[in-house]
């Protein structure tokens, strides 16, 4: 007892050893969220619900492929089914990480691919209450993140990380996330507005394992100031499919091939 | 001819039937526009009033793909049913090439309502009464063969059969007309086909076209049997080839595009026949953004240039309008989405520096349900009596459609 320091040393080393920063919390999250398997694919269905329960649906299929690793360049491919004015629209998007994506989008009216500005991360995905950024997140780099604490969210046990923008960029003051310690998914998402009022709610409503991987398949955004939310469904999910490189191509945006088009 | 058509097409057909996916679509429409400055040259008070129904079937079996778009209306002006095949074509997709017979629609180039290397027909008279977009341009029939060799992608559109664009009804347009005393007319279409060719790829990081075209010019040119004493008025659609490049990229916060085309005028090259339009150069410069959420921006500046210019002052017959070497246009489009994007706010302007040619499109559109929209809006034009707008500036009209799709 007399090396009383000693012990404490040893106790605190854990701790410190494996102790994970917001940075690294954010980052982890980041590949496990946006980032998991080759390539992925989805049907999703997003509903659209006011605050009188007034419904719109939107259904697409998403295509994603990396193109290198956790936080570097994807390229996505979104091809519409719903509603009936936007059917057969599709939109290819390169993400990059530090500079602006490039956007393309095949209107089928008049057979056009035109090329569209993309700095507009904070606008509506599709009208919904995701924004572009919310889809395809945000560069960590954007944002200092901090670890609060660690707390309990239901049964599971969380990291809750509050990321704070370095610019005047995001249309929110601060966020608070919580991550799963266990596969680092977001469980839950508070963005707050610039007056530090609760503005927007992510909850992780469904995470099921597919192919080995934890996704999140059912999640909800919730303008808590409108009393708006979107819900999204993520069906037939799948990764690792050999989602070929030439997909992501103006030949394609016009014809979308029928084995990923389903 | 046709035998043979439908022959090749059970042919075509007969892989794509045995399993096909089969996708039926359609709407209901109501249009209508109405004049706001004067009645039409044929009295009535509206431009465009008309039922519409369209039925879309879209087959997919294997690499096959059928799709067939007609459309059936009652067009109340001209107390008539109409149908037409809109779309109407097979494909067929390989892996380095595909291809599609029969009536599509091709759109090529970058300009948002000018055409520099979209050669391929468009319906005027729909953008003036403001009818919805999809309804713009015209199918073409014609063979089209991709090929993607992977260096480059290459687009080959071969037309039998010259389609040309809708220009205005003079019944309920006020149209610039040099000689209206003559009232014996005629219009001789070509007797031959057209091509296409567009040569794309990436280059850099920007969007890169080449584009090549021979056939025609898409609106008719006028002769009239005699300058001193005309009695009759022959319309004919000159030829042309047209040789452009386009480049599309990020520049700044926004999107840069750049068309260039050299219009041969391949019937008058010298310029000296007043009844061809002369040799032209036409320059497209394009910048989008979205500076604000759910805002976006686009302006573009349009200039043609005459290339024989003096050949073209020598043989003007007098009395006829004189036009500039250069014509400078501007063009803007503001649109706004609102309510989660159910309620669109947009306007498009196009003002020609050079003879103050103007048309302004502003329109509101609401999706009242995922399958019930509306649109109000309203076409103003202006200018000299003989310019492209201006001549319409008697032709003011707002209208309405709501469409009901499933």
């Amino acid at each position: 007892m007399k090396h009383w320091w000693f012990w404490m040393i040893v106790g605190l080393l854990p701790l410190q050893a494996f102790a994970l920063t917001g940075d690294e919390v954010m980052k982890q999250s980041q590949a496990a969220f946006l980032y998991p398997g080759k390539d992925f694919k989805a049907r999703v269905v997003m509903k659209l619900i006011s605050k009188d329960g007034q419904e719109r649906v939107r259904e697409l299929t998403m295509l994603r492929k990396n193109m290198g690793g956790p936080g570097g360049e994807q390229k996505y491919f979104i091809y519409f089914y719903r509603p009936a004015d936007v059917r057969g629209m599709a939109f290819m998007i390169y993400k990059y990480s530090n500079r602006d994506d490039d956007r393309w989008m095949f209107i089928p009216a008049i057979n056009m691919v035109k090329r569209i500005a993309a700095q507009d991360k904070l606008s509506s995905f599709v009208g919904s209450d995701f924004t572009y950024e919310d889809v395809s997140g945000r560069d960590l780099g954007d944002d200092t993140h901090v670890l609060e604490r660690e707390e309990k969210l239901g049964n599971r046990d969380c990291y809750v990380v509050k990321s704070t923008p370095k610019g005047n960029d995001a249309n929110f003051g601060y966020k608070l996330t919580w991550v799963d310690k266990a596969n680092f998914l977001p469980l839950k998402e508070e963005q707050y507005d610039k007056k530090g009022a609760l503005y927007k709610v992510f909850t992780a409503d469904k995470v099921a394992d597919i192919q080995g991987i934890p996704t999140v398949i059912k999640r909800t955004m919730k303008n808590v100031q409108t009393g708006h939310r979107t819900e999204v469904t993520y069906l037939n999910t799948g990764y690792n499919l050999g989602i070929e490189d030439s997909l992501f191509s103006e030949r394609f945006l016009r014809q979308p091939p029928r084995k990923w088009i389903e | 001819m046709s035998r043979l058509t439908i022959a090749c097409a059970v042919l075509l057909l007969a892989p794509l039937a045995a399993r096909a996916q089969v996708t039926l679509s359609g709407f209901l429409q109501q249009d209508s526009a109405v004049d706001t400055v004067t009645a039409n040259p044929d009295g009535r008070h509206f431009k465009w009033l008309e039922e519409r129904a369209q039925l879309n079937l879209d087959a997919t079996g294997g690499a096959w793909r059928l799709l067939a778009k007609g459309d059936v209306a009652y067009d109340h002006l001209g107390h008539q049913a109409q149908s037409e095949l809109r779309e109407g074509y097979v494909g067929y997709t390989a892996d380095k090439w595909d291809l599609r017979v029969g009536r599509q629609v091709i759109t090529w180039g970058t300009g948002d309502l000018v055409f520099v290397n979209d050669v391929f027909p468009k319906d005027y008279e729909a953008l003036f009464v403001g009818r919805p977009l999809e309804y713009l341009k015209r199918g073409v029939d014609a063979v089209k063969l991709g090929a993607y060799p992977g260096f480059a992608n290459f687009e080959l559109v071969l037309s039998p059969d010259f389609r040309a664009s809708r220009t205005p009804d003079p019944r309920r347009f006020h149209l610039y007309d040099p000689m209206p005393a003559v009232t014996n007319r005629e219009t001789i279409k070509p007797g031959q086909g057209d091509v296409g060719l567009r040569v794309y790829r990436e280059v850099a990081g920007y969007d890169t076209a080449l584009y090549l075209y021979r056939g025609f010019q898409r609106t008719p040119s006028m002769r009239p049997d005699s300058m001193t004493a005309p009695t009759k008025i022959t319309y004919f659609y000159p030829q042309l080839s047209v040789y452009g490049a386009s480049v599309a990229g990020s520049a700044g916060a926004g999107v840069l595009s750049l068309e260039a085309a050299y219009y041969d005028s391949r019937q008058d090259r010298s310029g000296n026949d007043f009844a061809v339009p002369n040799s032209q150069t036409r320059l497209l410069a394009g910048y989008q953004i979205q500076p604000a959420q759910n805002l976006s921006l686009g302006f573009q500046y349009y200039a043609e240039i005459m290339q024989d210019y003096g050949a073209y002052l020598a043989a003007l017959p007098a009395g006829f309008p004189v036009e500039k070497r250069w014509t400078h246009t501007v063009t803007a489009r503001v649109t706004q989405f609102f309510w989660h994007q159910t309620l669109r706010l947009s306007t498009y302007a196009s003002y020609n520096v050079s003879n103050s040619d103007h048309f302004v499109n502003p329109e509101l559109r609401y999706s009242f349900t995922d399958k019930v929209w509306g649109a109000i809006g309203a076409n103003v034009f202006g200018g000299k009596p003989w310019g492209q707008f201006g001549q319409l500036s008697h032709d003011d009209n707002v209208y309405l459609q709501v469409r009901y799709e499933f």
